[in-house]
């Protein structure tokens, strides 16, 4: 025997999970809207979204080097990856290239990096950065393309969110994401196959998405009820296209799943989702954005460490025996 | 105007009513202290190492004031400030303060990448404490250091470090305080806080290995392997045998150097001595200066002007001779 | 179908070794038995250097009721009484003997027919195991007579034959060929404890072994066969009551005993039948020899003191790339120094792996994914604690009951950062546990 042997503790074997497959498998599950908006939006999304992708990695890249002078890179665990395309799928397809470098530099100079790079970080880096643009750029950042102008970028033709005006917009077309938005936003569907694959490939549970959106239609349809101004079968109706609608989709399955900000016990992620829900319609219906998933998740992920110290796992033997 | 009187009024009102509030409250849950524990806490270094075995400075301020009561501060030692804090101490006190010792740390293990060839690979957490608890370590002895560096991340004076040639931790004897934080660290207890001695020089089994002489021989060069002619060499009766390891009471060494000459192993070795001459007739305290640098043995780089640190290899016979990896 | 309720993993499963017939391994030419191969006190030698022993001669007493007595597995001579490194990777005291022939004690029936009944009152039962050096065949080795004198009545007895570890499969090898024996032992044990119902628990990756005990135990009243889902650490104690019978025993210094229940491993049942009924000690044991670099994974019925390297010999020598020697399985066992650690009452396996599978990988930031926490099968946040351990704050490690960490290793197993979580938490648990010993001696 030529090497000298081996001495650790157990276990001796790995599940063979790592960082790197878990970020791929967000990739892979972001692809299929990805692709859907390229359709959708056509040369614009493309530009954005390599934009933000190539400049998250660089940023990340940069701080890593000159101003953290860590000597590991960490841009080959994927998460720099994610957060760009994850800060690209919330920015309309026709943002001026530089707003969209000022909000990759926002994600990972103030939301990622200053913590301590992955892992560390309280808040989720991508929506940091779309907060930071949405409030800096309120009308860039508001103002979405119509859909299918293939080639267009600047000078696309745009419209108001179908969220100002709900009622007039179809439910199969927020569905099928035949509507104006932020290019990862559009199509619920394809937003929902990513979901499929992130739970069969076990890179997510079902909690956190699944009760942040029963609890934003549920609170929605208390609201209007309260309101009184509906008979309840349209109120279900708009309370259902709130859920189609706007980032309501893709906060809840990507973002709000976001590991590092969501809470560690499965309890925990459904009070987290519940919460989220919660906060979506009071913002939504209540709020001056349009649209609040955003504010929803970076609030709740303040909440998380109060979370995780409040919601411990099922102890073994707590329950009374016998 | 109404509006702004009003304000201030308000204001004003809720403002006194708080104070008042505030005032009764530091009245009634005020914490009587002994003034003079605030200035023994002042003259301390504010390092709360702990090596005077109270917790933090602050806790030792409370117990010499504490001790002050009783008239003496007898066992009462910041090794970090030594005796000119511990006279301050005595001076808002009212008392005098005993000589205490000088102490330094001092790394009992030669066992240098050199001398103890390792035999498997640690592939877990560098942690000397966990490499303890995972088997006996990389090299034959179980003794030795693990080379894991949990001393180092001990000191909070950045007075040890890993010399990296030898996979060892060396003292840097100038920053060194004895607080002792790196002896409590090391899982194996191979620090030893031991007196500085005269000028720093002092005699010490840099081993610890239990084992019997074949045994510790074979799992390294520089191992003590208990055969007992220090302590037949020793005039003084400082050395004691137990365990198949020799022993040097400082308080009784006088720093002869005669064992360091009979130990086969090399592991008896002084510490701060000047060069000495090849085979010098009486060794102790001799001014050697004009000796040319010449160390007894073949494997030693050519020796360097001595520094204020422990010597590392230099002085093991035989060091990488006879040792195939 | 029945597993437990909290976390869990499932490793590949590896049994390379499955459905080979037991090979009876060699005689050494010098045995070594260790003086602490069980949890206790270290057993007394009772020889001395030049005594004559035969197979199945007393070498070692019990060193006290938590103890077990060490019996010699080979005739010869006593060379030496020494210090050599053993399992835990230290060198410990040991009883060595050079092997002449093989004579055995005459009060052995090595005779193969089944005894199926015995005159001894329970209390006799237990006094035979305890003199006849049984422990815990699993790899806890805790000593057997100690379990079955339990401190509060006991209503079920559960046979693990679980083998819940990747690779080994000593286990289902022996009842595959000892089911009528292994089945008397567990009516042994149920007299010894008064106890009529007894489960053999088996995971349903070994249907052969299910289909066969269910068969054999048609003939004896009480004993049922309960198939479990594959899951690890399902072999633990805790979960395997869990799985069975949905009892959760109490967190530490509860006991399996005061949710009525006593688990002993299928060779000790085998064990025990071979003590009470045929009067031979414990001084053999079946020992899966494996790896995926193994010319001939085998399961070998091996004396005690046997070094691992002639059992990697008879498996086709040690493998060019071999990494890492386990003794045990890849879960919990515990890497080897050097391949001539002898074979214990504990040792199930020896496992080889090679350079590639042996390195750790490397380890990156925690993405607080809670997968660990999702897997640990005692509900705690092994994330938490190894943070806790790390930075030294005991006491909260202790309020998240690092205590009650059973070191399974699932949490580490799943970490996709490769974080080394459970050297950590083993470290915190030594640390906390003596913390609290310290505080209940004052």
């Amino acid at each position: 025997m030529s090497n000298k042997l081996k001495v650790s503790l157990s276990p001796h074997v790995h599940s063979g999970d790592s960082v790197r497959r878990n970020m791929d498998w967000v990739v892979v599950a972001l692809l299929p809207a990805m692709l859907w908006s390229f359709y959708v939006f056509g040369l614009g999304a493309v530009i954005v979204t390599a934009t933000s992708v190539a400049s998250c990695i660089f940023f990340e890249w940069a701080i890593n080097k000159f101003i953290l002078r860590n000597s590991r890179t960490t841009i080959s665990d994927g998460s720099a990856i994610v957060t760009g395309l994850l800060l690209a799928f919330n920015l309309p397809s026709n943002l001026p290239l530089y707003i969209i470098i000022i909000g990759a530099l926002v994600a990972m100079g103030i939301g990622k990096m200053p913590f301590g790079g992955l892992g560390n970080n309280i808040f989720n880096p991508a929506l940091v950065g779309r907060v930071f643009l949405l409030i800096s750029f309120p009308v860039k950042m508001t103002t979405w393309p119509v859909p299918h102008q293939m080639t267009a970028y600047a000078d696309a033709v745009t419209a108001a969110t179908p969220l100002a005006d709900l009622q007039q917009a179809g439910l199969g077309d927020l569905f099928f994401g035949n509507v104006g938005g932020s290019l990862g936003e559009v199509s619920v569907l394809l937003l929902l196959v990513g979901f499929v694959i992130l739970l069969v490939a076990k890179v997510i549970s079902w909690h956190i998405p699944v009760s942040i959106l029963c609890s934003a239609f549920v609170f929605s349809v208390i609201f209007y009820v309260l309101q009184g101004k509906m008979p309840f079968a349209d109120i279900c109706l708009l309370s259902l296209k709130h859920l189609c609608a706007g980032g309501m989709m893709l906060g809840a399955i990507f973002m709000a799943t976001d590991y590092v900000t969501s809470p560690m016990t499965h309890k925990g992620m459904v009070i987290y989702g519940l919460c989220i829900g919660f906060l979506v319609v009071c913002i939504r219906l209540f709020g001056s954005y349009p649209e609040g998933m955003s504010f929803a998740i970076l609030i709740m992920n303040g909440f998380t460490p109060l979370i995780n110290n409040a919601c411990k796992p099922n102890r073994f033997a707590k329950e009374v025996k016998k | 105007m109404n509006v702004i009187l009003v304000a201030v009024i308000a204001l004003g009102v809720l403002g006194l009513v708080l104070a008042a509030v505030l005032f009764l409250i530091a009245k009634k849950f005020a914490v009587e202290e002994d003034p003079r524990i605030t200035q023994v806490a002042e003259v301390l270094p504010q390092a709360n190492c702990g090596g005077c075995g109270f917790p933090g400075c602050s806790g030792f301020a409370e117990a010499c004031v504490k001790a002050a009561g009783t008239g003496s501060l007898e066992g009462k030692l910041c090794p970090v400030g030594g005796q000119e804090v511990m006279e301050k101490v005595a001076g808002i006190l009212g008392l005098t303060a005993e000589a205490g010792e000088q102490k330094v740390a001092v790394v009992r293990c030669n066992g240098t990448c050199a001398n103890r060839p390792r035999t498997v690979q640690y592939d877990g957490v560098r942690s000397c404490r966990i490499a303890h608890n995972t088997a006996g370590g990389e090299t034959g002895c179980f003794y030795g250091c693990l080379g894991c560096g949990d001393c180092v991340a001990a000191c909070t004076f950045g007075a040890i470090h890993m010399n990296p040639e030898t996979g060892l931790p060396e003292v840097d004897e100038t920053k060194c305080t004895a607080c002792g934080a790196c002896a409590k660290a090391c899982p194996r207890n191979i620090i030893e806080l031991r007196p500085m001695g005269k000028k720093g020089r002092r005699m010490v089994v840099r081993c610890v290995n239990k084992e019997k002489g074949p045994v510790a021989k074979k799992a390294c060069a520089a191992a003590c392997i208990g055969c007992g002619k220090c302590v037949k060499t020793c005039e003084f009766e400082a050395i004691t045998l137990e365990n198949n390891l020799a022993y040097i009471d400082p308080a009784k060494c006088r720093l002869c150097r005669k064992c360091e000459e009979a130990c086969p192993q090399g592991s008896i070795v002084a510490m701060n001595f000047p060069p000495r001459k090849p085979k010098a007739e009486v060794p102790p305290t001799p001014k050697a200066a004009e000796a040319p640098a010449a160390p007894q043995t073949e494997a030693a780089p050519q020796a360097e002007p001595v520094k204020i640190i422990i010597p590392t290899v230099e002085t093991a016979p035989k060091a990488s001779e006879n040792q195939s990896v | 179908m029945k597993t437990f309720r909290i976390g869990g993993v499932h490793p590949k499963e590896n049994k390379l070794s499955a459905g080979k017939k037991i090979e009876v391994m060699d005689l050494p030419k010098q045995a070594v038995f260790p003086l602490s191969q069980h949890i206790g006190a270290p057993a007394v030698p009772c020889v001395a250097k030049g005594d004559l022993v035969k197979v199945g001669t007393k070498i070692a007493d019990a060193g006290g009721f938590v103890s077990s007595p060490i019996f010699s597995s080979v005739s010869g001579k006593v060379a030496k009484i020494d210090a050599v490194i053993d399992a835990s990777g230290y060198r410990k005291p040991a009883i060595i003997i050079d092997v002449e022939g093989d004579e055995w004690e005459p009060t052995i029936d090595r005779s193969t027919t089944l005894v199926h009944d015995t005159p001894l009152e329970p209390k006799e039962i237990v006094a035979k195991i305890q003199a006849s050096g049984i422990v815990g065949m699993g790899g806890a080795c805790f000593p057997t007579h100690v379990k079955l004198s339990p401190r509060t009545p006991v209503d079920v007895i559960i046979i693990n034959a679980v083998e819940c570890e990747p690779y080994l499969t000593a286990d289902h090898s022996l009842m595959m060929e000892k089911a009528e024996e292994i089945l008397i032992g567990v009516n042994l044990i149920m007299k010894a404890t008064g106890v009529k119902k007894a489960y053999i628990a088996i995971e349903n990756n070994k249907p052969d072994a299910i289909a066969l005990m269910q068969e054999k135990a048609k003939g004896f009243a009480g004993i049922e066969v309960c198939p479990l889902r594959v899951r690890y650490p399902q072999g633990g104690e805790k979960q395997l009551i869990d799985a069975v019978v949905g009892r959760q025993v109490p967190n530490p210094p509860g006991l399996p005993a005061d949710v009525g229940a006593i688990v002993q491993n299928v060779g000790t049942a085998f064990a025990i039948y071979e003590a009470v009924m045929k009067n031979k000690p414990l001084f053999e044991r079946v020992v899966t020899v494996t790896g995926k670099g193994v010319a001939e994974p085998k399961n070998l019925l091996t004396r005690m003191g046997t070094p691992m390297s002639l059992l990697i010999e008879k498996a086709g020598g040690m493998p060019e790339d071999t990494g890492k020697v386990i003794g045990g399985g890849p879960m919990m066992g515990k890497a080897l120094l050097n391949a001539d650690v002898p074979v214990c009452k504990g040792s199930s396996g020896i496992l080889l792996m090679t350079e590639k599978e042996s390195l750790r990988g490397e380890e990156q930031p925690c993405i607080r994914c809670a997968k660990c926490v999702s897997a640990c099968p005692m509900g705690l946040e092994p994330y938490l604690l190894q943070k806790l351990s790390e930075h030294a704050e005991w006491g909260r490690a202790e309020a998240e009951q690092i205590m009650t960490c059973i070191e399974c290793g699932c949490c580490q197993f799943t970490c996709p950062a490769n974080r080394p979580l459970l050297d950590w938490i083993r470290m915190g648990k030594g640390t906390v546990g003596g913390i609290i010993r310290a505080r209940a001696a004052k």
